[in-house]
């Protein structure tokens, strides 16, 4: 590639010094990128399209037979939506009953315990450390000790609960509505769209929030930190009072905050994953089946890997769907400063 | 309410102590609280005997108790795990190597690939850029629920240099998908931009290239944030389970995560003492560790947070 363009009177070099710099730069620049788009590519991207080539394989197997290939159709969608079982549909409202609770409880406290460390108290680096530990942990090793917490045979939390006078719960061995388990107890029953999430739900989500309180507050206290002073001043001397400053400064200049954490808390318990499996391995039955347990499930224990590829795309398509909605709403709600 | 505490620190011994900030002392003090005892549970029971611990004994030790604090549980839990017979060593200690492997490797590596990637978004010059910057945050997007499958399947598809087999059961399928960190790019490209440009023509007259420029004054000016991109790459490997469950079949090849959750489904899931043990050995490292780092990390989650 050299001099046609030199074909002139004059001979200017195509390769002049400094456009010499500048193809030097682009192709360092280049080298530079490589390493971190090609683990990108081969790893995130190329498996969207990899996947979905598996989810129409029909028969898939990791290694065919001799003389044998795959049968492509829509075999495992229609399988997702036609199973008897309907557990595709059953993960969905799985995960979305997940969500839709333990995302505001997170942010709520959060936000009460972030707007209390923000004001002119002592030991604020202290109560932010002990919050934050959880974060830290290994998820693992801190569901594993919350499953002994919430054990049914003298585990640390019946022992309290009955110590005050309660009665002995099974928590992640209970698949009933946890208002059913309340009604029970009094000696009724209820109807069953009023038995509300089963309470092994209910104890995974108080563990999730255990988890994520700390990081959430972190988050909204470095929000906090951003508004002006000034704004609170002002307000003080038009005789506002502490309620009203919170509603009318604090919430709103928060706002961009809080839908970053809400993105990034929704989108966290949707893709819950290890907390469910190490404690309930998504019973009893499939009362914590969420769709990330369900895909992994049919792919680690029943190796479907066409039917499990499948489930993820469904889910995906319908999840992306809800989070977008969610953004359209929450998003408009937000106040630049 | 609780707003109007905002008075400076010089008046406070003063002052009485308001209801407002009792209030907001309690609430604190329950959230730490609440925060804590998991931990402190783990522990005790870690040091009690299998008797106390049927008995329902919350605290079996002087002065309360008369039982000795049972030190053995700890050596007790290491040996029931399982040995290792290729290593020639208890299986915690194998799970505890191949955690250390993997996540040095993840680290080093995602340090590596980020500093650069970083640093050509901030400052290089170069044709594409911002189609190439949206398609890295693009992968943000792709969840991994779907391309866990595809992922796994290519594990078992790519044949292993180094010997024979795939990438299945191998530290290859732990480490190499895990090079490269959207969130570690991000961090450091915005870290970068601040460098003002004329620092660099400087370097150019001094003779300096781009390597150079890099190596010897962009990243020692950047230690806070390589420090917080190593830190929390460090957490989120070390925390890992799902992929490790999936790719991995042998004992030795298993990470603490992982190896802790096998003993709980098996032996650990009845010997409580045991198990917490277990769980000590595991969480006790990170939270000393995180006890010397902290300020890192809360930099790094709420710059990320924040400008991201």
């Amino acid at each position: 590639m050299t001099s046609q363009a030199t074909a002139v009177a004059q001979p200017s070099p195509f390769f002049t010094p400094r456009r010499l710099r500048r193809i030097r730069e682009a192709g360092l620049g280049y080298l530079f990128l490589l390493p971190a788009f090609a683990v990108l590519v081969i790893f995130e991207f190329f498996p969207v399209f990899y996947g979905l080539g598996i989810s129409l394989c029909t028969n898939y197997r990791i290694r065919f037979p001799e003389g044998q290939s795959c049968v492509y159709g829509l075999a495992n969608y229609i399988k997702a939506f036609t199973d008897p079982s309907q557990e595709m549909l059953h993960s969905l409202s799985v995960t979305v009953t997940y969500s839709l609770i333990s995302v505001p409880l997170q942010l709520g406290l959060a936000l009460i315990l972030a707007y209390l460390l923000f004001q002119n108290i002592r030991g604020k680096a202290i109560f932010r450390v002990l919050f934050f530990m959880p974060y830290i942990t290994p998820t693992v090793a801190s569901a594993a000790v919350w499953a002994f917490l919430y054990s049914p045979d003298k585990g640390l939390i019946n022992e309290v609960i009955t110590a005050l006078g309660g009665p002995a719960l099974k928590w992640l061995g209970e698949p009933r509505g946890i208002f059913q388990v309340i009604a029970t107890l009094n000696g009724g029953s209820l109807p069953a769209i009023l038995q509300g999430p089963s309470l092994a739900m209910v104890a995974l989500i108080i563990f999730t929030t255990w988890v994520f309180v700390g990081y959430d507050t972190v988050i909204f206290l470095a929000g906090l930190g951003n508004i002006p002073g000034e704004l609170y001043e002002a307000a003080k001397i038009d005789g506002a009072g502490g309620w009203q400053l919170f509603r009318r400064i604090t919430l709103p200049l928060l706002s961009p905050t809080t839908f970053f954490l809400l993105l990034l808390t929704v989108i966290g318990t949707f893709k819950a994953f290890n907390h469910i499996y190490v404690m309930t391995l998504g019973g009893p039955g499939n009362a914590t089946t969420t769709a990330s347990i369900l895909i992994f499930k049919q792919m680690y224990e029943y190796t479907r890997y066409g039917y499990s590829a499948a489930l993820s795309f469904i889910l995906f398509a319908i999840i992306l769907v809800i989070t977008i909605i969610q953004n359209r709403v929450a998003g408009s709600r937000v106040v630049y400063s | 309410m609780a707003i109007q505490t905002t008075q400076p620190r010089v008046m406070r011994p003063a002052r009485p102590l308001s209801w407002s900030t009792v209030a907001i002392y309690a609430v604190l003090i329950l959230g730490a609280i609440v925060a804590i005892i998991p931990f402190i549970y783990m522990l005790t029971t870690s040091v009690k005997s299998y008797g106390s611990l049927i008995a329902g004994n919350l605290w079996p030790w002087p002065p309360l108790g008369t039982e000795p604090v049972q030190w053995i549980n700890y050596p007790d839990a290491i040996s029931q795990i399982g040995f290792d017979r290729q290593w020639q060593m208890p299986m915690f200690f194998r799970y505890t190597i191949n955690s250390v492997i993997v996540t040095l490797a993840v680290v080093v590596g995602v340090s590596f690939t980020s500093v650069l990637a970083g640093y050509a978004f901030a400052q290089m010059d170069i044709p594409g850029k911002n189609i190439l910057f949206v398609l890295l945050l693009a992968t943000i997007m792709i969840p991994g629920d779907l391309t866990i499958v595809p992922k796994a399947v290519m594990m078992y598809q790519f044949p292993n240099p180094f010997g024979t087999g795939s990438w299945y059961n191998t530290y290859l399928a732990l480490i190499v998908p895990f090079l490269a960190s959207v969130f570690g790019i991000f961090l450091l490209r915005q870290f970068f931009m601040q460098i003002p440009k004329d620092l660099f023509d400087a370097a150019v007259i001094d003779g300096a290239g781009h390597v150079r420029y890099l190596f010897q004054i962009v990243l020692p000016l950047s230690r806070p944030a390589l420090v917080s991109v190593a830190l929390l790459n460090f957490i989120w490997t070390w925390d890992s389970f799902k992929w490790p469950l999936l790719v991995t079949r042998d004992s030795n090849m298993r990470v603490l995560a992982v190896g802790l959750q096998q003993f709980l489904v098996g032996e650990g899931g009845t010997k409580t003492h045991l198990m917490m043990a277990f769980s000590s050995m595991v969480i006790v490292p990170v939270i000393v560790f995180y006890f010397f780092t902290q300020k890192y990390f809360t930099e790094g989650i709420t710059t990320t947070g924040l400008k991201g």
